[in-house]
């Protein structure tokens, strides 16, 4: 044929797009949600930022250099990711003390190391180092697993996480150990001794309650009742709450959002850009960044569940789970369901290296997936 | 890991990831739609709420005073206004050099020095973009220093705010009353919503009487503003329509003060201290009401100093109390006209019967002796003669045979003891005494006595210079009263008067023409000589109009007869000095009480003032020439 028809031209640029995808180890349907988040996101910062082009300018070679993170992980098979990770997650803890040693302060916290170049927050490694060692420790060994198994995953999260939580950064630790523990849920454990490690876990809370920072402490109580303290802590919860209760179900507008375009709105660009949306597209904003979270939480089960060893299959399930659990804290906190911890909201809220982390998470997960044939078992 | 006890299971593996993983989706659904239920509260349940909550964050109003009402005299002359005053504000982020700028603005004097850290300190504690006033009140030479050297304070600049302004000062300051800060205590009883932006409320009298229609009603802006409460132009990328609403300015108000008259009142106590109130007895409408000392109204609008306003609350002379509403004293000799018009009423007196007067009384059945006032002897005189000549030793036997409980019940009606009910606040009523009021209020019983010295207003009796004006035009209208009122109408901005119709009393009855002609002879006499020279008659002397009056002089202190040499006496203990009056005889037009505090005789010190008054109303150029007084029958001839 000389003359291509319109419909197999698109067909045969389908065809080539997929085979250009497998190729790089990619899968389309992700790549796209990605792709859509990102854009969203990027809406969104451009109002929530004040009209600055220099953040989303600085937002897009973030997400550049997640996606050749991205790219690069693909790559990876899982043989060699279960070999390094024990490497890096040695790596991450003694970048964690040294951050504990001579980390530089960042907000009232030690959280990064000056490379020079660019300030990095070896926190985010753990993000992955832990679920990762966890997956290694636990890929040979009969699921569900036993107790002695089990000490020395919690082992393997909470020295992290610890770290992590004195630093103080809660919201980062609470991620690193869900990342850790989730995995152990799809690994098996008893939800006998789940329910018992809440119940041990509400005990510690009610102990633990001395050894939190008062700035902890006050969070836990202004989410409590935030009206106790309107101008102070409570103000953030607030002021989000009113943002996102003020736009309605259709919103007030792009750009037009009067909380978060004349500052009411506090970190308005970073944790609580979920409240700009809900204030510039309503609830039906809410709702399609939320389909879109759903949509990749559900592609990456989905592409976890067709992994077929033990290690891809928990390391990819961690990594899916534990971003529903960014979303779930992020849109919970800004919504007033849960207390306000420092959790950003994936791929849109601005700032941190938290984005590279993610999207070198998905590639890390796509890689699983299209490397499953390669393995025996 | 011991292989015989665990084995690796992979399909077991298998079914326990797919449990797991269906109890994640479960979990995940559960949560997301928890998240959707709280989203769906937040912008659909509660989306009223929080729109109100993020409108009242986002728009400030600010508030536009309404101008307040003009006061006028009741012939369009200003009593008062409102004009600009000037101050100092600076704007923190705006100025280059805070300390450079402060130290320059105290080289061009317009700093106290000493008050440098104080204003520093306010300045620091306002918000950078906020306009912080540093000096209130320029005076014009000042404005002029700073206009001269303005290119050279950038940051810093003029304001101007509305101040009450009385063009004539201290002129009519106790009818009009005046404007200052708003206290505390004003706070609880106005609309704090109203008066947001409102600097000034009334203090006393009109100003404060009428303060509702005065005030107006603010209008407002609504400024967009941030989290900073910086005013913004835009939000995000659109600017917001804003309301807003302008003031509604407050009423003018037609006094019923005449400027001319008041100011013959003024002028006429000079520096003595007393009162002058002048009524139009046609309608109540109060010309004049003088209380001095007076104090500068002004002061209060810009501000007192604490030790101003305690220089002016401590002295001796009571500058800020309001005698012609307030000051309560024995009424003197001016209740004759009324004891003889009981006596009359109630068929107890010949009216042309004369009686001896020879200086002093005898109270039947008793040993008191009552002696004649400081005017010596009458000899034989009947009732008109009494009244016009004022003798006292005709009057105790009148009071004395009419009896306390008649007299009280006839002078009741004229408003004896009783609020008038003018338009401003603070008036006092008096005491009208009676054996009841004296049982119940000092737990004795009344003797004869003071009956007697009643008849000639002495004892418990207390009446205002405003209620003894009030008697004066009842007595001029023969019994019909209204009452008196301080503001006549309102002027619409289209120049337009709205009257406000006279509230007229109940009219005193049971009083035959016969009597009250009887009464107001006697009352014309005083001012007259005819055919002997009443007491007021010096004064009246060339009157171009016919005259009623009475002298009175109330006794502030008890002297004995052998101390009675009035000029040496200190002053504050010598008698205070009582007139009334009403002209023209045959058609009121006036009706004058004068009250001079230890002006000693009320013939001589207050009768003077209120010719003066009378005359300033009565022969101005604009108004008719009093007709000719002999054409009135039924009255005496001069």
């Amino acid at each position: 044929m000389i003359e291509d028809t319109g419909r197999s031209r698109t067909r045969r640029t389908l065809s080539s797009t997929a085979k250009l995808l497998s190729a790089l180890n990619l899968d389309g349907p992700l790549l796209v949600g990605l792709g859509f988040l990102s854009l969203y996101g990027l809406v969104i910062l451009y109002s929530a930022s004040g009209q600055s082009t220099v953040t989303v300018l600085r937002t897009l070679m973030r997400l550049a250099l997640g996606a050749a993170a991205m790219l690069a992980l693909t790559h990876a098979s899982p043989n060699f990711l279960r070999r390094l990770s024990p490497w890096l997650y040695l790596a991450g803890v003694l970048l964690l003390l040294v951050v504990e040693v001579t980390g530089v302060i960042g907000k009232g916290a030690q959280r990064w190391l000056n490379l020079g170049i660019f300030r990095f927050q070896p926190s985010e490694i753990m993000k992955l180092a832990v679920p990762m060692l966890a997956a290694w420790y636990l890929h040979d060994r009969p699921l569900p697993p036993d107790w002695k198994s089990l000490l020395l995953v919690a082992l393997i999260i909470f020295v992290p996480a610890g770290l992590v939580a004195i630093q103080p950064d809660l919201g980062t630790a609470a991620l690193i150990a869900a990342s850790g523990a989730l995995l152990v849920l799809m690994a098996g454990l008893s939800l006998r001794l789940v329910l018992l490690l809440l119940l041990l876990g509400a005990g510690a809370a009610v102990g633990g309650w001395h050894f939190l920072h008062d700035y902890q402490r006050e969070r836990v109580l202004t989410f409590l009742n935030p009206r106790t303290d309107p101008l102070g802590a409570g103000y953030h919860i607030i002021q989000s709450q009113i943002a996102i209760g003020s736009g309605g179900v259709f919103g007030k507008g792009w750009m037009n959002g009067s909380q978060a375009q004349l500052q009411f709105l506090p970190e308005r660009s970073t944790d609580f850009i979920f409240a700009v949306v809900g204030e510039e597209f309503g609830l039906i904003g809410l709702l399609l960044l939320l389909a879109l979270y759903l949509f990749i939480v559900s592609r990456s089960v989905w592409l976890a569940m067709q992994t077929n060893d033990t290690f891809s299959r928990l390391l990819a399930l961690s990594i899916a789970l534990t971003f529903f659990v960014y979303v779930f804290i992020n849109a919970g906190m800004v919504s007033g369901l849960v207390p306000v911890v420092g959790v950003p909201l994936p791929l849109v809220s601005y700032g941190g290296s938290s984005v590279v982390t993610l999207l070198a998470g998905f590639g890390i997960l796509m890689g699983l997936y299209s490397h499953r044939k390669l393995v025996g078992s | 890991m011991d292989p015989r006890v665990r084995i690796k299971d992979h399909w077991n593996e298998q079914r326990l990831f797919s449990q797991r993983t269906l109890g994640a989706f479960v979990v995940i659904t559960v949560l997301v739609l928890t998240l959707i239920g709280r989203l769906v509260f937040l912008q659909v349940v509660r989306h009223d709420y929080y729109v109100e909550l993020s409108q009242g964050n986002r728009v400030r109003l600010d508030p536009i005073p309404a101008s307040r009402g003009l006061i006028l005299d009741r012939n369009g002359g200003l009593l008062a206004d409102n004009e600009p005053a000037y101050q100092l504000e600076l704007i923190r982020e705006q100025v280059p050099d805070l300390n450079d700028t402060i130290r320059r603005l105290v080289a061009l004097r317009l700093i106290d020095p000493e008050e440098i850290e104080d204003i520093r300190r306010t300045i620091m504690s306002r918000r950078s973009f906020d306009s912080v006033p540093v000096r209130l009140r320029l005076t014009d030479e000042e404005i002029g220093r700073f206009a001269v050297h303005r290119f050279q304070f950038q940051g810093v600049d003029l304001a101007t705010r509305q101040t009450r302004h009385y063009p004539y000062g201290r002129l009519a300051v106790h009818a009009l009353g005046y404007v200052s800060a708003i206290s505390g205590q004003d706070l609880e009883n106005i609309d704090r919503a109203a008066y947001a932006g409102t600097t000034l409320i009334g203090k006393l009298g009109i100003e404060s009487a009428y303060e509702r229609a005065l005030h107006g009603k603010n209008g407002f802006h609504e400024i967009l503003v941030n989290a900073q409460g910086r005013s913004v132009q835009r939000q995000g990328a659109y600017a917001p329509e804003l309301h807003s609403a302008p003031p509604i300015a407050g009423e003018d108000l037609v006094s019923s003060i005449d400027l001319a008259t008041q100011q013959a009142g003024e002028d006429g106590l000079g520096d003595h201290r007393g009162a002058v109130v002048a009524i139009d007895p046609r309608n109540g409408d109060v010309l004049a009401l003088v209380s001095k000392p007076g104090f500068d109204p002004a002061a209060f609008a810009r501000g007192l100093s604490r030790s101003e306003y305690d220089s002016l609350a401590n002295d001796m002379d009571k500058p800020l109390f309001n005698r012609a509403l307030r000051g309560t004293y024995p009424s003197g000799s001016t209740i004759k006209p009324v004891i003889a018009l009981a006596g009359l009423t109630n068929h107890v007196v010949d009216p042309a019967r004369e009686e001896f007067c020879a200086g002093v009384f005898h109270l039947p059945h008793s040993a008191l002796l009552f002696r004649e006032g400081k005017s010596g002897r009458h000899g034989n005189v009947d009732l008109v003669q009494a009244i016009a000549r004022s003798c006292d030793v005709y009057f105790f036997g009148l009071a004395s045979t009419i009896g306390v409980d008649r007299i009280a019940a006839f002078m009741a009606p004229f408003g004896y003891g009783a609020l008038t009910g003018i338009d401003i606040s603070g008036e006092k009523p008096g005491v009208l005494p009676s054996p009841e009021w004296k049982m119940r209020t000092l737990k004795q019983a009344w003797y004869p006595g003071e009956t007697v010295n009643l008849g000639i207003g002495q004892g418990y009796l207390l009446v205002t210079p405003l209620q003894l004006a009030h008697v004066a035009a009842e007595l001029a209208e023969r019994g019909k009263s209204f009452r008196p009122r301080l503001v006549t109408g309102i002027r619409r901005s289209d120049g337009s008067i709205t009257p406000i119709p006279p509230v007229e009393n109940p009219p005193i009855e049971g009083v035959s023409a016969a009597d009250w002609n009887l009464v107001l002879r006697g009352m014309q006499g005083a001012t007259g000589c005819n055919p002997v020279c009443g007491t007021a008659a010096g004064p009246f002397k060339g009157v171009a109009y016919a005259v009623a009056g009475k002298t009175g002089t109330a006794q502030v202190f008890t002297v004995s007869r052998s101390d009675k040499l009035t000029q040496q006496e200190p002053e504050r203990l010598r008698d205070h000095a009582w007139f009334i009056a009403f002209a023209p005889v045959e058609a009121p037009r006036i009706a004058v009480a004068v009250l001079v505090e230890n002006g000693g005789f009320g013939a001589s010190a207050a009768a003077p003032i209120a010719r003066k008054v009378m005359d300033a109303y009565l022969l101005r150029p604009d108004t008719p020439p009093p007709p000719d007084s002999a054409a009135a029958e039924g009255h005496a001839g001069d």
